[in-house]
């Protein structure tokens, strides 16, 4: 009898500790869209793949499970938190699933982004995206890991930047966003970097409107691009989009 | 942590100019067995800082490799030698230093800590 390997990191085998983020809806929303963009990333050959904020590992040992068959030993995964916690999790995680990647305790990407500028291949995240109070953001233990000031943007924000200058030309980033984080801006603020994007995942649970968004580098002709990312027409076009995915993958 | 994430590192604490590469302070170092891939071993040879992958292998305890590696990406035992350093090495307690300030930073099981203190930000 044969013992078909496992698509994505087994629930059962993620490791836990009580002040580090355990897979949640949003997690298992985010390592949904990356099965389905699945063939489209094994085809997309990367070099280097990063998750900013491991948590439990949960998402990063799903991403290097779903590219496994097709590309054993080629790529390097890398993954960062802020919390030493999650660092050790996610470490145990990975081993529980035989699987490696390098964990680096640092904020974002900080001590990576001179020697790795331009060289990421594929970013993974799910950030801290809840709305909260400014003063909760970065605080030390578990808080940090969802706390994330005005409109849940403080840290999404502070990451754009980075995974710009971290992202290879032919470089995906995957974000997962709340309605309540205005992902309409935040994909105007891309836009406006020479990114395209578009809505991979939309999920209602009962406490959260989850969007899931892709980005790649697209750059566009100066013009169009000034008339493209005026905001009240981006607004609209973000808003039609939503609509649209909704109507077609009701639930 | 392995020399390939090592050759990645620099210091990021404001205002340091010579932040790459750290000088490694090893307590405690591991093998482990990795599989060959002669691609993945190219594609990071071209990206390589070949100098701190030397000077951090012999902070490891391992001295094989070439100070140079022009010339050497057909060489079989050259490529083993550079596949044993840098994946197969693990620091897992130990400290990455800042050759400017002397800042130390920890390897922890396995995990460099970079978090700075916020008068370093």
């Amino acid at each position: 009898m044969s013992k078909t390997p496992p698509q994505i990191a087994d629930i059962m085998r993620v490791s836990s500790h009580r002040e580090v983020y355990e897979p949640c809806d949003d997690s298992f929303a985010l390592v949904d869209a990356l099965l389905a963009d699945q063939t489209n990333l094994i085809n997309h050959k990367p070099n280097l793949c990063m998750e900013i904020g491991c948590g439990s590992g949960y998402v990063i040992t799903s991403l290097i499970l779903l590219l496994k068959p097709k590309l054993p030993n080629n790529v390097h995964y890398l993954a960062t938190d802020t919390n030493p916690l999650a660092a050790r999790v996610t470490t145990e995680t990975l081993s529980a699933h035989g699987v490696e990647a390098d964990i680096i305790c640092t904020d974002i990407a900080s001590c990576l982004e001179t020697r790795l500028a331009g060289s990421v291949d594929v970013i993974v995240v799910n950030p801290p995206y809840v709305p909260t109070p400014e003063y909760e953001v970065g605080m030390e233990g578990i808080a940090s890991a969802w706390a994330g000031g005005e409109n849940g943007r403080s840290v999404i924000d502070r990451m754009l930047p980075v995974v710009d200058r971290l992202l290879s030309e032919k470089g995906w980033f995957y974000l997962l966003t709340l309605t309540s984080n205005y992902p309409a801006e935040i994909c105007l603020m891309m836009r406006k970097r020479g990114f395209a994007w578009r809505i991979l995942v939309q999920r209602s649970t009962d406490e959260e409107n989850l969007v899931i968004l892709k980005f790649w580098r697209d750059r566009d002709d100066e013009e169009s691009l000034v008339k493209e990312t005026s905001s009240a027409s981006f607004a609209s076009e973000f808003s039609r989009s939503l609509s649209s995915f909704r109507e077609k993958k009701w639930r | 942590m392995r020399l390939i994430v090592h050759n990645m590192l620099t210091c990021n604490v404001k205002g340091v100019v010579n932040k790459f590469p750290l000088k490694i302070v090893a307590e405690k170092v591991v093998k482990k067995e990795v599989d060959f891939n002669l691609d993945f071993l190219w594609h990071m040879l071209a990206k390589i800082e070949w100098k701190a992958l030397v000077d951090g292998a012999r902070s490891l305890g391992y001295s094989e490799l070439p100070d140079h590696a022009e010339a050497l990406e057909s060489n079989e035992s050259f490529l083993k030698k550079f596949h044993h350093a840098l994946l197969e090495l693990h620091l897992e307690e130990g400290s990455l230093v800042c050759k400017e300030t002397g800042r130390k930073f920890p390897v922890k099981k396995g995990v460099p800590n970079m978090l700075l203190h916020e008068d370093e930000v």
